[in-house]
């Protein structure tokens, strides 16, 4: 399996257009062959209870026209875009311009998202989207650890978010403990959580951890839910305080931030408080994360994910090293728990179900397992394409869909799916999607 | 070569449920010597292997590595990682295990873990970048430079593991092994799939490893002619049990070793010699 090449077959391709034709005239007979009961004919119950039936063949062939054209279209576009290893027919200064953008695209978005707030300081509504993204940008960078780095794939990520929520909410209204305190504590516990899980599940490998983790997502949110005496069970915890500016809270009152700077309270204050602490809180996982893939253990979880047999027979122990990555994870689950908690000021068990589990790992996944960039990306693209489409109503889900669909065929390994090395003596050269393992073991 | 035995195996025994896969097995492999494990397929050998790295518990008997100050270390009492970690054994597979999505370099630097994961004090002082990290870092990346210089891949250094030819990958296996700094080097078929001039290199490189470094080498392997060239002893076994053992030309006139081989019995393989000669 190492020995081969990667695959040329997609190289070898044949991209003219007979080919395109042919495929394009395949589908449109599948697309015939599929709707022409289901489009093609409507019946209906007839006044007194028979069945009356007419034909819509205008409707079926604009269908079949569609799929014929929307095959050709795509069939081109792929070409164009494809993956890493297909011949492309684009021309070479818009592969350099794609280039230089994609050497641009970070820094210009870092510079963006800070001036989000100067922006758009008058519109409440993208504000708060905006705080939204960053916190499951934040999510996604902290499951990238666990998913994309070590290889493990982890189906209850929720669990360490709720752990998160509920530490600050608990100790804040419980013990009067500030936002600062408690961050740090929530993130410890959580990743105590993460190591407790990761304890049973070492052994299991691949579908199994999966389905495991699943499991433990699952029992965090019903602990929640029946625990009533601590968590106040569905009721959830009200009340939370919101965090302060060492110490100065961000209220109208007279010891308020903005009676202290002489200026005009405002309730965007807060807003704006709260998304530059996502904002650090996010790039501060950013950072780790990238250094720790420099350092031994990054590296450790990375060879864990390419071949756990190997990683033994050089001393690496895994059981720890794979701990250290739950443990990493759900540390920046924690954190992003904590803020969510104070930001919303009211947590429930219903903010901590498997579909948000779900949601930060297709994040994960669609943005290129371990590429930080791609997450980024992904987030922004899954929560504010998700809030964009939002005036399209049903047809939200089923754009959603379709942008998932096409995204896969033409990025099979997620927007970044090449890797980045952490070492290199002349020059950095990615290393193609191909060769890279996936892991889940 | 009694008395500096790097490793004592002892009545070394290994069932899968009611197969025996190694029966019995006792030999010793000298200090800073090439000890080769021969014999047809499905003899054992790979089992062996995997119970001195601790793949595998073995069912019964006793295996010694013994350091240079006489520190004894019974393996069959360690499991997988500790092996390479605490007795310094390190080993290469049958088929390649690199890590292909990640470069040559990196390959190499894995295999540092243990000593980098101690100079970055658990990964915290790493994380704030000491001084002494940048330093230990600096001098496992040396130590990588100087492996694939040694392998003729320094030029290649930063190419995926993957992307390199088979030649090139089975040695960079070898030297992502060195980079353990073992005491006893575990090759399992390191000249598989070799043509003859990539061959002779490995022998080169594999006699040079033992006379520079002082690695005591165990090697399993099918190229007779690498068998014959590089080692001081040769183990050779059959269906779970040693058949022979003795110095190579020794090894390769042995009437049961041809036998074996040839899948005949005994009164044949002699009746083929003295025929054939």
């Amino acid at each position: 399996m190492t020995t081969s090449a990667p695959d040329p077959s997609p190289a070898a391709r044949p991209a003219g257009i007979p080919f395109i034709l042919k495929k394009a005239l395949v589908s449109a007979f599948v697309a015939l062959v599929l709707f022409s009961l289901m489009i093609g004919i409507r019946t209906e119950a007839g006044p007194t209870g028979q069945l009356i039936y007419w034909t819509r063949f205008g409707e079926l062939a604009s269908i079949v026209a569609a799929v014929f054209g929307g095959s050709i279209v795509i069939e081109l576009l792929r070409q164009w875009l494809g993956p890493a290893d297909t011949r492309r027919i684009v021309p070479p200064f818009v592969r350099s311009g794609f280039a230089v953008a994609g050497r641009l695209i970070a820094p210009a978005l870092l510079i963006f998202t800070l001036l989000v707030p100067v922006i758009f300081y008058d519109q409440r509504y993208i504000l708060d989207l905006a705080i939204l993204v960053l916190t499951y940008v934040m999510l996604g960078w902290g499951l990238n650890v666990v998913v994309g780095l070590a290889g493990l794939l982890d189906l209850g990520y929720v669990a360490f978010y709720a752990v998160g929520a509920y530490s600050y909410a608990l100790l804040a209204t419980n013990f009067g403990l500030s936002f600062w305190v408690c961050l740090p504590l929530a993130g410890i516990l959580a990743s105590l959580w993460g190591v407790l899980l990761g304890f049973p599940v070492l052994r299991l490998r691949g579908d199994y951890l999966a389905i495991v983790t699943l499991a433990f997502g699952e029992i965090i949110r019903l602990v929640i839910i029946n625990w009533q005496s601590l968590t106040g069970g569905p009721n959830g915890v009200s009340g939370i305080p919101r965090p302060t500016l060492f110490g100065i809270p961000l209220t109208p009152g007279d010891d308020g931030l903005a009676a202290k700077l002489g200026i005009e309270f405002s309730p965007t204050h807060r807003i704006v408080f709260l998304f530059y602490v996502i904002l650090v809180m996010a790039l501060l996982t950013n950072w780790v994360t990238i250094r720790l893939r420099r350092l031994p253990i990054g590296r450790a979880w990375e060879a864990l994910r390419e071949d756990e047999v190997a990683c033994r027979a050089l001393g690496i122990n895994t059981t720890t090293t794979k701990l250290t990555a739950f443990a990493t994870g759900a540390l920046f689950g924690g954190f992003a728990g904590a803020f969510f908690a104070t930001r919303q000021g009211f947590i429930s068990p219903e903010s901590f179900t498997f579909q948000e589990s779900a949601l930060v790992l297709a994040i994960v996944v669609l943005g290129g397992m371990g590429s930080q960039l791609g997450v980024a990306l992904a987030a922004l693209a899954m929560i504010g394409g998700f809030e964009l489409f939002r005036g399209l109503e049903q047809y939200r889900m089923l754009v959603f869909g379709l942008a998932m669909v096409l995204l896969m065929i033409w990025r099979p390994r997620g927007i970044i799916g090449h890797r980045a090395p952490t070492v290199y003596l002349k020059e950095s050269q990615t290393i193609s999607s191909d060769l890279v393992k996936e892991g889940h073991g | 070569m009694s008395g500096d035995n790097i490793l004592t195996i002892d009545h070394l025994t290994m069932r899968f449920g009611g197969i025996v896969a190694v029966n019995d097995l006792s030999f010793v492999a000298g200090r800073r010597k090439v000890t080769a494990l021969i014999g047809p397929n499905g003899a054992g050998k790979t089992t062996v292997f995997n119970c001195i790295t601790g793949f595998y518990r073995p069912t019964g008997g006793a295996m010694r590595l013994t350091h240079v100050g006489g520190n004894e270390i019974a393996l069959e009492r360690l499991n997988d990682f500790r092996i390479s970690k605490l007795a310094r054994v390190a080993r290469t597979f049958q088929n390649i295990r690199l890590f292909p999505g990640m470069t040559a370099l990196e390959n190499l630097m894995v295999a540092q873990h243990n000593t980098l994961m101690r100079a970055s004090g658990l990964t915290f002082l790493g994380l704030i970048g000491t001084p002494g990290w940048h330093n230990a870092e600096k001098s496992a990346i040396d130590l990588s430079k100087f492996w694939l210089d040694r392998i003729g891949l320094l030029d290649r250094a930063d190419d995926a593991a993957g992307n390199l030819p088979y030649g090139d990958q089975r040695r960079l296996e070898i030297a992502r092994a060195m980079c353990t700094e073992p005491a006893l080097l575990c090759l399992d078929e390191p000249a598989a799939g070799l043509n003859a001039r990539e061959s002779a290199a490995l022998s080169e490189l594999l006699l040079s490893i033992r006379s520079e470094q002082g690695t005591s080498i165990l090697l399993i392997e099918h190229d007779m002619s690498v068998v014959m060239e590089i080692s001081d002893h040769v183990v050779v076994m059959d269906y779970g049990v040693k058949i022979a053992e003795g110095a190579p030309q020794q090894v390769r006139d042995d009437p049961k070793v041809i036998a074996a081989y040839l899948g005949a019995d005994e009164k044949e393989a002699i009746a083929v010699m003295e025929g054939g000669t």
